[in-house]
């Protein structure tokens, strides 16, 4: 109940933001830290859960923004039903991932989805009819909806609710039975397996909900920076980060990489403005080590040891 | 060798990996109720038999029938719904849960898979941590367990499973004698409940104190089946074992 009157009140404030916050820049850099907060989520469905990590969130990404592109060259698909296209190819992407991991684990699964990704890219690259290599530039809209005057304001509350509905999914599946069966297969596959957890079943759905979060996430880019390019949407960045911020917010709870992506998040945004966008590359990768060798469990862990003093997750 | 009411019943069971031939047509039975001992030297087929029995391998020939129905092409999580359940040689407990949680996976999954919402899952994951000695330890994460409570809580969460047949593969290996006693008295103890249970062990004193019936492994074929007295006896088993 209080989760539901969070998620609202965030939905509302995301709702309400242009009457107080007229600085265009806070909606740009906020709809960044929004994504992150989906990616990471759901990276951490499939990865933190149940242990498969997965390399190739750019792939899915990418496969929600073009499938959004495509539709909208092709009928104007409104922003709502590209999101939705969107979540639904990646969604299948993620299933197929997901039959990977019938032959599969550890190293080999990551690398595999690196190579996904790899393919994808050069799929998309020589197709002609979204831009291939050299990109396609998107027109916004005409019409502005609702009571917006920034199609970039309106874009931060579509990625606000998006974000809400992933950390909402995320927790429901944590805190129930398929949350436990995936924590099962983490642990030990084979001894799930002989509890009774159709260890199939669970990592397909995992790998497939996974994969329509990253999409809905990629659905918008297209229209947020009103150009697309393969590089970019299929950049390796999303999937360090996608992976970086559960570890460093806490794999182990819906909220780790929650925690993770506001704070990486947030930093990258100042670092870029302050110092360059290159460098901010730099920050992932020495946090990213810094917590995966002093504190393995995030900072959940550190909050768990030090804050409430047990050691039990 | 038949059983008039068996509970399983393994037809002509073969594997192989590549050209190796880890079991060669076993068939054997085993009755309702009944403590089975499986026994045979390292490499003989035991675990690779229990692996097929329980779904973590598939058989290439040969038919296992449990309580009547045809299971060797299931996948192991149905196997364990029907009401196989097994520990494994190496404890693999689920490392991040505690004690009582790592109960509560398979009475979820399996005792209920019906209905998953359990009235009270806790209270009746204590109840079996109690029946094994483990109930204070319920709330300890179970990767920091020692190897007799680990190889205790294998047995308790093979039991949350609610099995007709439980597998135990060596639950007893690595064990000091006292420890060894405490588990066949929880093994007794579920059997008087009724559960079949087969069991793999190289303590050759615990397997003939426990079983009715031992059956001889030896390079993937039955060198011997029958009361311990005669398997101990039988002049291939000591061949087998000792090399003679």
């Amino acid at each position: 109940m209080k989760f539901l009157f969070g998620a609202l009140a965030l939905i509302g404030l995301a709702a309400a933001a242009p009457l107080f916050v007229r600085l265009e820049y806070f909606y740009f850099a906020g709809f960044v830290v929004l994504q992150f907060i989906v990616l990471a989520t759901a990276w951490n469905i499939l990865g933190g859960f149940a242990g498969y990590v997965n390399f190739g969130t750019g792939a899915f990404f990418a496969v929600g923004a073009y499938s959004a592109v495509a539709l909208y060259k092709a009928v104007q698909l409104p922003l709502g039903l590209q999101i939705l296209a969107g979540a639904a190819t990646a969604g299948l992407l993620g299933f197929l991932v997901g039959l990977l991991t019938l032959r599969l684990r550890g190293i080999f699964f990551s690398i595999a989805t690196i190579a996904i990704t790899i393919i994808l890219e050069t799929v998309v690259m020589n197709w002609h009819y979204v831009g291939g290599a050299k990109g396609l530039p998107i027109l916004r809209p005409t019409e502005m909806p609702l009571y917006f005057t920034n199609y970039t304001q309106w874009l931060f509350l579509v990625m606000t609710v998006i974000a809400v509905l992933a950390v909402a999914t995320a927790r429901y599946i944590q805190t129930g039975w398929i949350g436990r069966g995936l924590r099962a297969i983490r642990d030990n596959e084979g001894a799930a397996e002989c509890s009774g957890v159709p260890t199939l079943k669970l990592k397909l759905a995992a790998a497939t909900i996974s994969g329509a979060l990253m999409g809905a996430a990629g659905a918008p880019f297209a229209q947020y920076l009103s150009f697309i390019e393969p590089s970019s949407a299929f950049s390796l960045n999303y999937a360090v980060n996608a992976l970086a911020m559960p570890i460093i917010g806490g794999t182990a709870h819906w909220i780790g990489p929650v925690i993770g992506a506001i704070l990486l998040g947030t930093v990258q945004q100042v670092v870029t403005v302050t110092i360059s966008s290159e460098m901010n590359v730099l920050v992932v990768g020495v946090m990213l080590v810094v917590f995966v060798v002093g504190a393995p469990e995030g900072i959940l862990g550190l909050w768990n040891r030090y804050v409430l003093k047990k050691s039990v997750p | 060798m038949s059983q008039p009411d068996a509970l399983l019943k393994i037809g002509s069971l073969s594997k192989h990996f590549g050209g190796f031939t880890a079991l060669d047509q076993v068939s054997v039975d085993v009755g309702r109720g009944e403590r089975f001992g499986l026994i045979g030297p390292n490499g003989s087929g035991k675990t690779t038999l229990i692996n097929c029995i329980s779904g973590a391998l598939q058989n290439d020939q040969g038919s296992i029938l449990f309580d009547g129905a045809e299971i060797s092409r299931m996948p192991a999580y149905k196997r364990t719904r029907l009401g196989i359940a097994r520990s494994f040689q190496i404890p693999r407990p689920f490392g991040s849960m505690s004690v009582l949680e790592n109960l509560i996976v398979p009475l979820e999954y399996v005792a209920h898979s019906g209905s998953l919402h359990l009235s009270d899952p806790r209270g009746e994951a204590m109840e079996i941590l109690k029946g094994m000695g483990l109930a204070d330890k319920a709330d300890t994460l179970s990767s920091s367990l020692s190897q007799v409570e680990l190889r205790k809580m294998e047995l308790a969460r093979a039991m949350a499973a609610r099995p007709r047949l439980l597998i135990s593969d060596e639950a007893m290996a690595g064990l000091s004698s006292n420890e060894v006693s405490e588990v066949l008295e929880i093994l007794f103890k579920l059997n008087a409940s009724g559960i079949t249970i087969i069991m793999i062990e190289h303590i050759m004193q615990a397997v003939m104190k426990f079983s009715q019936r031992i059956l001889c492994l030896d390079a993937g074929r039955i060198i011997c089946e029958g009361s311990p007295e005669k398997v101990v006896a039988n002049p291939d088993v000591q061949r087998a074992y000792l090399g003679a």
